[in-house]
């Protein structure tokens, strides 16, 4: 059961970032590619309707971990009190920047939610990109200071940064060049992202400078990637030996690097909608392949007192599992028809859409 | 540990405080939409659609208000209640993941569709992702009441020997006794709020002689389904919660009516200052035996004082449950007084011309909101010391990591940001109504 729910977890945020990520990437390119309102009003009504529902998914996944999981829901969550609660203030600015933005038909107006939303759409991939920089590292669990646990064994907290960031220090924070890097790469990679998400919904000016941006992007996404695996491999003890113990698990890395290569060499491909759908398989194999690689660990522990918190010493009862899994059955199929009903009305290009003008 | 304890329960307190004004208007807003979709689905007569599309303009004001204030109420129980959330994860984790689950993705789906959708959908279409939208919204009033009740009055659980509470029945989360009264009296309050909104806003057009088509179908429409709410806010909701109070909670009965030492025949206390060290209430006027009366219908009916109960269970803080109880239930009282008169004018075709009564309409739109605040820091109030009623203590369950620094910090960091959220959404919600119902067909 524990497995089962490891999957969900993790298929929940893979969902989360391939969705809320083409929002985030839709920011960054608002924020630094759009120049003119027909351009930015396009980009606006290319997520406008969907935005909202994909957030959800970053909702679903914290409540479902606090279900399934909950003694590693209380532990991230106070662990990375600070990021978080930053997190939290930039969702509600970039949420604010979407819908404030068509109340006020001012320019000024305008002007400040576009920033409002294209800054923290940039900072948010930045830091989601980091979350998962700290989950891959691990932390100091138990807070250890001389072989002697400060808290519970699986309590910890992370400060924003330490004295030489560095992952490889004894006490760890938030941002330093391991998490940093992989912050930059999430950036990267959403970007992408996102331009293909504006390609695939919109008939925009843009596009056509969108396109030739996505290849040249994916050529930093890859060399960003090899980079993080290298120094993942050389300097954290970085292991992919889950993938030689289960080779099905290689399936993972594939789609990824099918994903990659299909971003390189996007122009072959007449269907705007295949951008989006390499970045999703990349986004999809990155992920998936990091889960595989930690399993059955969920957070890593940089100390050798306290084990790392794994499925096994942070779940709940069976019943309870049972019970979860018989209306997550059902939760599920009716989201997926939310899903099927909400892209099936707002198909193909949205530059049409009366979006903001309410 | 003791300012840890206190900045966690001040932001929490904040940020839910704050989030709840715009679930409250929501909840009953979508009702009071669909109605006017449907009504405008029955007649064709175009006002009804024009005014369904003005509420749906302060509907999604409000919608995205209460979606960005209320992430950090989900965050929160990790952050800064990380030992509550891990030993009792299992069991509110399942209630609050459904909500994700079921309500938030329902209505965020449909709720783009209703915004945006009108011409593509059609109108009968249209009216159903309506009706999906406040379906969501209630299913997520619900959920977040069967965690509540859960705390109130846990059932269905087993402690192990770690301290975990584990579920055991989960059909006992839904037929928890609190669950039904709470939730319908909650239902009942949001569209107390609703009404009172649309009635205030139409009486602000009629006194205003702007757009008076709509402001009388407003002030016609809030002020009839302001009364039956108001009413079913009071009787049954309200005297069955009472009554699961005294059942269930004793000792926070007492407090909330200030009986500090047990007596016969007992008066409802309309006004007094709680006097905690002289254990009474100063300045008391009361209705004599009246509370005898209500909660056992005897008019001698012994009714149990603070004194009978240990003070390691009082609630921390008497005067303010005290009050927060009062408020409620005085405004809820003035409600049902005003909608009936306001009623009764409707019925005698007075009421669109009678000044100073749309003037009471227009003054009273704040108070639904006070009474809708008290009324929830009745039950949490109410429920201190526990988290977990007589299981576990508030004190249990901060997170053991997060200094009180740090939880200051991002208090003072939420009371800037909604601070400056506030205004905003006066502003806009300002604008819409100023602007009033767009009355030309698009």
């Amino acid at each position: 059961m524990e497995i089962f729910w490891f999957i969900i977890l993790i298929g929940t945020i893979v969902i989360y970032a391939i969705l809320d990520g083409y929002d985030f990437g839709a920011g960054i390119i608002h924020l630094f590619y759009a120049k003119d309102e027909a351009d930015k009003v396009a980009i606006h009504k290319a997520i406008g309707p969907f935005w909202d529902a994909n957030e959800v998914w970053l909702i679903a996944f914290g409540g479902l971990m606090f279900f399934a999981f909950p003694t590693l829901y209380a532990s991230i969550f106070s662990g990375f009190y600070l990021p978080l609660m930053m997190i939290l203030w930039l969702l509600i600015f970039r949420a604010l920047g979407l819908e404030f933005r068509g109340v006020v038909n001012n320019h000024l107006w305008h002007s400040l939610w576009d920033k409002a939303f294209g800054i923290s759409s940039l900072l948010l991939a930045l830091f989601f990109g980091a979350a998962l920089g700290n989950v891959v590292r691990g932390v100091n669990l138990g807070g250890v200071e001389l072989a002697f646990s400060k808290y519970e064994a699986h309590y910890f907290f992370t400060p924003l940064w330490n004295e030489n960031f560095s992952p490889l220090s004894v006490h760890e924070g938030i941002l330093d060049w391991f998490t940093l890097l992989i912050g930059i790469l999430s950036v990267v990679t959403l970007t992408i992202h996102g331009a293909n998400w504006i390609i695939f919904k919109t008939n925009n000016s843009l596009n056509a400078k969108l396109k030739k941006l996505v290849p040249r992007l994916s050529i930093a996404m890859l060399m960003l990637t090899v980079v993080t695996i290298y120094l993942w491999v050389s300097r954290l003890n970085g292991s992919f030996e889950n993938l030689t113990k289960y080779p099905i698990l290689n399936v993972f890395p594939i789609i990824a690097v099918v994903g990659i290569l299909g971003l390189l060499s996007i122009n072959k491909f007449k269907n705007e909608g295949f951008g989006f759908l390499f970045s999703s398989l990349f986004i999809f194999g990155g992920l998936a392949t990091t889960a595989s690689v930690l399993f059955p660990v969920f957070l890593p522990s940089t100390n050798s007192i306290n084990p790392a918190l794994t499925i096994y010493n942070t779940g709940i009862n069976d019943y309870g599992y049972m019970i979860g899994f018989q209306w997550w059955i059902v939760a599920i199929i009716l989201v997926v028809i939310y899903f099927i009903i909400q892209h099936k009305v707002f198909k193909g290009k949205l530059d049409h859409i009366d979006y903001g003008d309410h | 540990m003791e300012d840890m304890l206190f900045y966690d329960r001040m932001q929490f307190a904040f940020t839910i405080t704050f989030h709840y004004l715009f679930p409250q208007l929501t909840m009953g807003l979508s009702l009071l939409i669909v109605y006017f979709k449907w009504k405008y689905l029955r007649t064709l007569k175009d006002k009804y659609n024009f005014a369904a599309k003005f509420w749906m303009k302060i509907f999604a004001l409000n919608f995205a208000m209460g979606v960005v204030t209320g992430i950090p109420m989900e965050f929160q129980f990790g952050t800064n209640w990380a030992k509550f959330s891990e030993l009792t994860g299992g069991i509110i984790g399942q209630t609050l993941a459904m909500e994700g689950m079921f309500s938030f993705f329902l209505e965020s789906s449909f709720l783009g569709l209703f915004l945006f959708g009108e011409k593509l959908l059609g109108q009968k279409l249209h009216f159903l992702t309506g009706f999906l939208v406040f379906l969501g919204s209630w299913a997520s009033g619900y959920l977040i009441i069967a965690t509540h009740s859960w705390m109130q009055n846990p059932v269905g659980y087993e402690i192990l020997e770690n301290g975990k509470f584990v579920l055991t029945n989960f059909s006992e989360l839904f037929s928890n006794p609190w669950l039904m009264p709470a939730f319908l009296h909650n239902q009942m309050a949001s569209l107390v709020t609703s009404s009172f909104v649309m009635a205030g806003i139409g009486a602000f057009y009629l006194l205003n002689d702007k757009f008076s088509v709509y402001g009388k179908l407003f002030v016609k429409t809030g002020v009839v389904f302001g009364l039956i709410s108001s009413i079913i806010v009071a009787v049954p909701t309200g005297d069955m919660m009472a009554k699961n109070v005294v059942k269930y909670q004793p000792v926070t009965f007492a407090a909330m009516e200030g009986i500090f030492k047990t007596e016969e025949g007992v008066g409802i206390a309309l006004i007094g200052q709680p006097n905690i060290k002289e254990q009474k209430l100063d300045n008391k006027i009361e209705v004599p035996n009246m509370l005898s009366f209500l909660t056992y219908q005897k008019w001698d009916a012994e009714i149990k004082g603070l004194n009978e109960f240990d003070k390691s269970v009082h609630p921390t803080n008497i005067s303010g449950l005290y009050y927060s109880y009062h408020i409620m239930a005085g405004l809820g009282t003035l409600f049902i007084l005003l909608m009936m008169g306001a009623v009764f004018f409707l019925w005698k075709q007075k009421l669109y011309t009678t000044k100073w009564l749309l003037w009471l309409l227009m003054a009273f739109l704040p108070f639904p909101y006070i009474a809708n605040t008290a009324g929830w820091y009745t039950a949490e109030l109410g429920r201190q010391p526990w988290l977990v009623y007589n299981l576990m203590r508030t004190s249990d369950g901060i997170s053991p990591t997060v200094s009180s620094g740090n939880t200051l910090f991002t208090l003072l960091g939420f009371i800037g940001l909604y601070l400056l959220l506030g205004m905003l959404f006066l502003i806009l919600v300002g604008k819409i109504i100023y602007k009033g119902p767009i009355t030309v067909k698009q």
